[in-house]
């Protein structure tokens, strides 16, 4: 944990750390049943030594596993979200944001910044499943368009990483129009060449997956991630069949042509090292 | 026939008239006259409180009326010489959307839109609607089109969404969608965009990334349908009215959202009742807000409609 948040509040983060995974304590994979020791499963990137199980990462881990130590600096995390509909479901959203908030001592959905990869500078914006579903509201459609200007501005590469159940609804038409408004930035983005690598972790559905996830010059996927449009419940409710093995995962995906590839945790750094050297020369 | 609820008193208003009406004429009774204009002036009168007080849930009814004009409707009432184009030129011809070159008063438009059916035999072959990727593929191409030769576009959304099935994720339903999106920022032609019925989520912004944006008076442009939204935040898809209260989805919410521009007004009743007249409003609204783009530069209309999405979002900033 190297970010400049965690020297601002080590003690939260350590706390919500622990919670997730305590330290020195046995965890079930869900895939394959194996019992992992906790720090085996930490330093194999939180994959499964045995099936190789990608468990899900929240924002702060993979900026650890993914930047050089200590070289990502967040950006625009005084951004919150209200309440514009004053949207009411079996709570208030205002109330829910709240609760959010102090459950996961995260302020959005979404981590943005600049880091280092392998000395090359990235922008990046990385989603928190945990933070409601890692849904996109105001907040998370604002941080990735500043991201990508700043990518614009700085001409340097940019990498999304999806972990979102797509557009929020408590926000309503203000999160549909976070699709267009994060889609048409990454128009100008492509038309200056700066390229842009879009990494889908599970799950990335809904409105994220139909707006900037699908937009990467390269869209890549982690192994097994759940991946699609519609969620699986309402297409099954729409046409009555059954869905075929392995619907709407990375690998049903890649073999129709929606991927240019899937790739391990542990490949990342070195494959974006290569390919950001390919496309955008230092 | 197919009645709203909040259809029935002014329809039996307007039957108890119709019956006088013959009364008056088979016996020539002056007091009926009089009793036919109080009836009247009743109905007028309830119809305006009605329809200018409809709740969410009334709202999409109306949007959804299955006897609302459709993009074809438009097409036929309100342009000349079209020629419709079709296909994506890699798979098929979705047919939940349509698009070709017209003239509209005499000025060339590509007009793209949603296509629903009006009868059971007609909507299997329209999918209600619900476009697969060809169908946003088919609608691009022919805007990119339109792009390289200046023709402006216009847009007509009303769409329940894009359609979830097996066949539209294997062909990229995220991906067509996204790609529109972004493609459509970068046309260097007008675009107006129209929700004239039900704008459904992603799969109506896909047509929706335009200069201007209007909706028809009694449309619902929404981030889910109330049905979804009441499954996931009840766990039941019955409760589809009060997810309707908390969406904020109608034309009205969205202009005061600042989302869209402008509110096309419908004939009392809805644009069902008179789709000619609702038509012309429609064609009228698209003419204006064309007349105040076409003096703009290919790049200042790409520029206009960034900032216009660029502002969008409400949030805090501490």
């Amino acid at each position: 944990m190297t970010s400049w948040l965690t020297k601002l509040a080590p003690k939260l983060l350590s706390t919500d750390a622990k919670k997730n995974i305590p330290a020195g304590v046995w965890i079930k994979c869900p895939e394959c049943g194996e019992t992992l020791y906790s720090k085996d499963l930490d330093k194999n990137l939180k994959v499964c030594l045995l099936c190789n199980y990608h468990f899900r990462l929240t924002a702060e881990e993979r900026i650890e596993q993914l930047f050089d130590e200590n070289s990502f600096v967040e950006m625009d995390r005084g951004l919150l979200p209200i309440d514009p509909l004053k949207f009411v479901d079996s709570k208030k959203y205002k109330d829910r944001i709240k609760q959010t908030m102090a459950k996961t001592k995260l302020n959005e959905s979404i981590t943005s910044g600049v880091g280092k990869i392998k000395e090359r500078e990235v922008a990046a914006a990385i989603f928190n499943f945990r933070y409601m579903g890692g849904s996109m509201g105001s907040v998370a459609g604002e941080k990735i368009t500043r991201v990508i200007e700043l990518a614009l501005k700085r001409r340097i590469p940019l990498i999304i990483v999806s972990a979102s159940g797509g557009a929020r609804m408590q926000e309503g038409a203000f999160s549909l129009m976070q699709m267009a408004k994060t889609s048409a930035a990454l128009s100008r983005l492509a038309q200056e060449g700066i390229p842009y690598i879009s990494l889908m972790t599970d799950p990335t559905t809904g409105g994220v997956s139909a707006s900037f996830a699908m937009l990467g010059d390269i869209n890549m996927a982690e192994p097994g991630a759940l991946i699609g449009f519609a969620g699986a419940r309402v297409i099954q409710q729409t046409i009555k069949q059954n869905l075929p093995q392995g619907f709407q995962r990375s690998e049903f995906l890649k073999e129709h042509g929606q991927l240019d590839l899937i790739l391990e945790r542990k490949d990342l750094r070195d494959k974006l090292t290569e390919l950001f050297g390919m496309l955008l020369p230092t | 026939m197919y009645i709203l609820e909040f259809e029935k008193p002014i329809l039996a208003l307007k039957s108890k008239i119709e019956e006088l009406r013959m009364q008056q004429q088979t016996r020539g009774d002056e007091k009926l006259l009089k009793e036919i204009n109080k009836l009247e002036r009743q109905t007028k009168e309830l119809e305006k409180t009605t329809y200018s007080t409809l709740n969410p849930w009334e709202k999409t009814l109306l949007a959804r009326h299955p006897k609302r004009p459709y993009t074809l409707d438009f097409i036929e009432h309100c342009t000349t010489e079209f020629t419709q184009l079709h296909g994506d030129r890699n798979f098929r011809d979705d047919p939940a959307i349509i698009g070709g070159l017209c003239r509209i008063d005499g000025q060339p438009f590509m007009v793209v839109g949603h296509q629903k059916g009006r009868n059971t035999q007609d909507n299997v072959k329209r999918n209600f609607g619900m476009p697969h990727p060809e169908g946003y593929r088919k609608a691009l191409r022919l805007m990119r089109m339109a792009s390289r030769f200046k023709v402006p576009i216009l847009s007509l959304i009303d769409t329940p969404g894009a359609y979830p099935g097996i066949g539209a994720e294997e062909r990229g339903q995220s991906e067509a969608i996204a790609v529109s999106l972004r493609e459509m920022a970068a046309l260097e032609t007008p675009i107006i965009a129209i929700v004239t019925g039900e704008g459904g989520s992603g799969g109506a912004i896909a047509l929706g990334v335009a200069n201007r944006v209007l909706m028809y008076e009694h449309s619902i442009y929404s981030v889910i349908s109330p049905e979804g939204c009441a499954g996931i935040l009840f766990g039941d898809g019955t409760r589809a009215q009060e997810a309707a209260q908390s969406l904020r989805y109608s034309a009205q919410d969205l202009l005061s959202f600042h989302l869209i521009d402008e509110i096309i007004p419908e004939p009392l009743g809805g644009a069902h009742v008179k789709p000619d007249e609702a038509l012309d409003q429609l064609k009228r609204a698209a003419l204006s807000h064309f007349n105040d783009l076409r003096g703009l530069t290919g790049p200042q209309l790409v520029e206009d409609r960034y900032q216009k999405f660029r502002k969008m979002g409400e949030f805090a900033e501490g």
